[in-house]
């Protein structure tokens, strides 16, 4: 539905699986800072005058 | 159509006066043309109000969910699907129903009439395979496979997959259709491409929630969005909480959807709702083998584990 195949990862982690873990998060965060705030799917509140 | 309504006056008859059933539930005619309505028969006398035509599209199964009594039903091939659907889903049991299966042509698409002609139309006729349009200062005939619904133009299932009865005997299925031509011109959009598609697709929704209501497998109580404790999403018309009410609902009716086009006919905006619920047709067609609706021995794939379920999208 156009979200950039970069911004959504799916991973499974045990909880002994500490380095992975790190592992996953780096990675995710890496993919997601390359790409940049999200443009779509952000409610903007109401302006008050 | 004319043997079709008296076959299913016939049939509907017969059950009532022999309490098989307590109800039969088919169409009327409704008070503008092609425009047909449920019609709820539980006297013998009331069946002689029963139709059957090309303005049938109403899914009739959304009014079977929950009920006690014994009814009779007259169903499409699209119908009976969703009737398979709910009795996997516990909403009403097959001993409960008596289903008149019809062997469906397919239903006009009443918008595409409409903007075929200048003018309100005041009456439809059809003759076989042929739609005469009348209205104030004009008369005009078409011809039916050319004012289709589309979703019935690329129908693979016209007869019923359960039934009691049939109105008339089966008809061959289409074979030669591309069910997703118009998905897979989606999938290949880059993804802001994408985006905007859908933006643009759902910019008029007024959220009435016609298309949910219209919706046979739209049944919870309570709806997720009419939740106030929690409340998930937003009751504004802003994109953000339109879209999120259309990408859920589709999602919940992921390997439910029959593509029985309800939605799309209640929609006041004319949306192409279809276009996120065949998707998600499409996937359960590649990744699950799954059409839904169409045996009562197996769980929809949402429903069920199978060890070799595809999962190369979790690292």
């Amino acid at each position: 539905m156009g979200i950039e195949p970069d911004r959504l990862h799916f991973s499974w982690v045990s909880s002994a699986e500490a380095t992975k873990f790190i592992e996953v998060v780096t990675e995710v965060t890496d993919a997601v800072k390359a790409l940049g705030p999200s443009k779509h799917f952000i409610k903007t509140e109401a302006k008050v005058a | 159509m004319l043997e079709y309504t008296d076959k299913i006056k016939e049939i509907a008859h017969r059950l009532l006066k022999e309490c098989k059933v307590d109800m039969v539930i088919g169409f009327r005619r409704g008070t503008v043309p092609m425009m047909n309505e449920p019609h709820f028969v539980t006297q013998p006398a009331d069946v002689e109000r029963l139709v059957w035509d090309s303005n049938c599209g109403i899914n009739l199964a959304t009014y079977l969910t929950d009920r006690k009594e014994k009814i009779a039903v007259v169903a499409k091939g699209c119908d009976t699907r969703n009737i398979v659907t709910h009795i996997i889903e516990n909403k009403i049991k097959r001993e409960q129903l008596y289903i008149i299966g019809v062997p469906c042509r397919g239903m006009i698409d009443r918008r595409r009439v409409a903007s075929l002609v200048t003018g309100e139309i005041r009456q439809v006729e059809e003759d076989g395979d042929t739609l005469r349009v009348q209205g104030e200062g004009f008369e005009s005939a078409f011809k039916k496979t050319d004012v289709l619904q589309e979703n019935c133009a690329i129908c693979t299932h016209r007869n019923p997959v359960l039934h009691d009865e049939l109105v008339a005997d089966p008809l061959d299925e289409q074979t030669n259709v591309d069910r997703y031509a118009d998905v897979k011109r989606i999938e290949a959009l880059p993804s802001e491409e994408k985006w905007n598609y859908f933006e643009d697709l759902f910019a008029t929704c007024i959220r009435c929630y016609a298309c949910r209501n219209a919706c046979p497998l739209c049944y919870c109580p309570t709806c997720f969005v009419d939740e106030s404790r929690p409340q998930w999403v937003g009751k504004s018309q802003d994109p953000t909480d339109t879209l999120t009410f259309h990408f859920l609902r589709a999602y919940h009716c992921a390997g439910r959807c029959t593509d029985c086009g309800a939605c799309e006919r209640a929609c006041p905006m004319e949306i192409r709702i279809r276009q996120l619920t065949k998707k998600l047709e499409k996937d359960c067609w590649e990744l699950f083998d799954w059409e839904a609706g169409l045996t009562l021995e197996k769980r929809p794939p949402l429903d069920a584990y199978r060890p070799n379920d595809p999962d190369d999208f979790i690292k």
